[in-house]
């Protein structure tokens, strides 16, 4: 653990030494180079907002409305006889659709059930092994203004569903459903 | 698809809320919703700015060509239609590899330059292109191979073994990354036999 996290804590700032002194080697003007991509920066988050309203005054619609839990009521009979536990549910649903909701529901599950049970081990597992799919895809192609998406929402959908499926598989080999 | 998911959501929350007597937390929802998107984007401004800074150093210097040269039998394989030697492959790897280590406000700004050089490639089209559909696939799957957020959520409710889940967390986003490619594929050739 301690060699993680050492390695975690570093690996930015030695990235950001790395780089500046490559850059000096190179005889880049490293400065007047940053400041140049930097102002992309600023361009680039003002051109998602407006993707990023439309899609989070829809989720959180759907969320406050009550719609989400019944949804989730109503999947869940079906999720436990394919063996995946009640209690998750409801984060296997908004981890695609909301990164801070999943991570909220997580702290609540691993709280809960405690980090070193089936479902708090299960939980973290699913936390760090897939995305928020539909923020990815808003923020990703808002950026560049693609509007039609093609087969990226169901591929990613579908791969959260696959990855779903490897880490309930993985956690109920390694650790058992204790 | 998109345009149908939004207006799904949004229609199936308000004529939910009609039956349920949650207009009040929808009215609410609306404007939260919004407010946190701006939140959101104002907060990636920071990141945006610094790390995009920092990669036009690293593009000038020729750092990234040096990387995508490392990994280039793989990403070619991946990324068919991208010439080799195109910026967005140095890009779309970095965003990887960061992606790969949790840096994940450094992985979004590498992202989207990513996406604005397949993007030139596109032509400039609204439509995605198929390196687009590929790169995001793998993207919405994120190898992680240091989950530190996870971590830390475990420290703090005294997990006996904060780092256990690592191993698992590993197997199962390369076991999601091989399906989202595969997936990908799948629909790539589905549709081209068809014209």
């Amino acid at each position: 653990m301690a060699l993680i996290s050492l390695i975690s804590m570093t690996f930015i700032p030695l990235l950001i030494g790395f780089i500046l002194l490559y850059g000096t080697f190179k005889k880049v003007p490293t400065y007047e180079s940053f400041v140049e991509g930097g102002k992309e920066g600023i361009k680039i988050a003002f051109q998602i907002i407006p993707f990023l309203v439309g899609m989070l005054v829809a989720i959180s619609i759907f969320r406050a409305s009550g719609a989400l839990e019944a949804l989730m009521n109503w999947v869940r009979p079906f999720m436990q006889t394919i063996g995946i536990p009640a209690e998750i549910v409801p984060l296997l649903l908004i981890r695609p659709i909301s990164g801070t909701a999943a991570l909220g529901m997580t702290s609540d599950l691993i709280a809960n059930y405690g980090p070193d049970s089936f479902i708090g081990r299960l939980a973290s597992v699913l936390q760090g092994s897939t995305d928020t799919t539909f923020y990815v895809l808003t923020v990703y192609f808002g950026a560049v203004g693609i509007k039609k998406m093609g087969d990226a929402l169901k591929v990613g959908l579908l791969a959260d569903v696959a990855g779903i499926i490897a880490a309930i598989v993985v956690v109920v080999l390694i650790f058992g459903t204790k | 698809m998109v345009n149908y998911i939004w207006v799904i959501m949004t229609v199936a929350g308000i004529v939910f809320a009609l039956f349920n007597g949650t207009m009040g937390e929808v009215n609410k929802a609306v404007f939260d919703g919004a407010k946190e998107a701006v939140t959101l984007c104002i907060g990636l401004i920071s990141v945006l700015v610094f790390w995009l800074g920092m990669m036009r150093i690293a593009q000038e210097s020729g750092l990234l060509d040096k990387l995508s040269k490392l990994f280039r039998p793989l990403v070619k394989r991946l990324f068919p239609e991208v010439p080799v030697h195109h910026p967005a492959m140095g890009y779309m790897l970095s965003n990887m590899i960061s992606n790969m280590f949790g840096l994940g406000n450094a992985a979004t700004p590498l992202g989207i330059k990513a996406m604005e050089e397949l993007q030139k490639l596109n032509g400039g089209k609204d439509t995605a292109s198929r390196s687009m559909v590929t790169f995001l696939a793998i993207n919405t799957a994120s190898i992680t191979i240091v989950p530190t957020t996870v971590i830390a959520i475990r420290m703090t409710y005294h997990s006996a073994a904060p780092t256990e889940i690592v191993v698992p967390t590993i197997i199962a986003t390369v076991l999601s990354a091989v399906s989202a490619v595969l997936i990908d594929r799948y629909f790539y050739y589905r549709k081209s036999r068809k014209g």
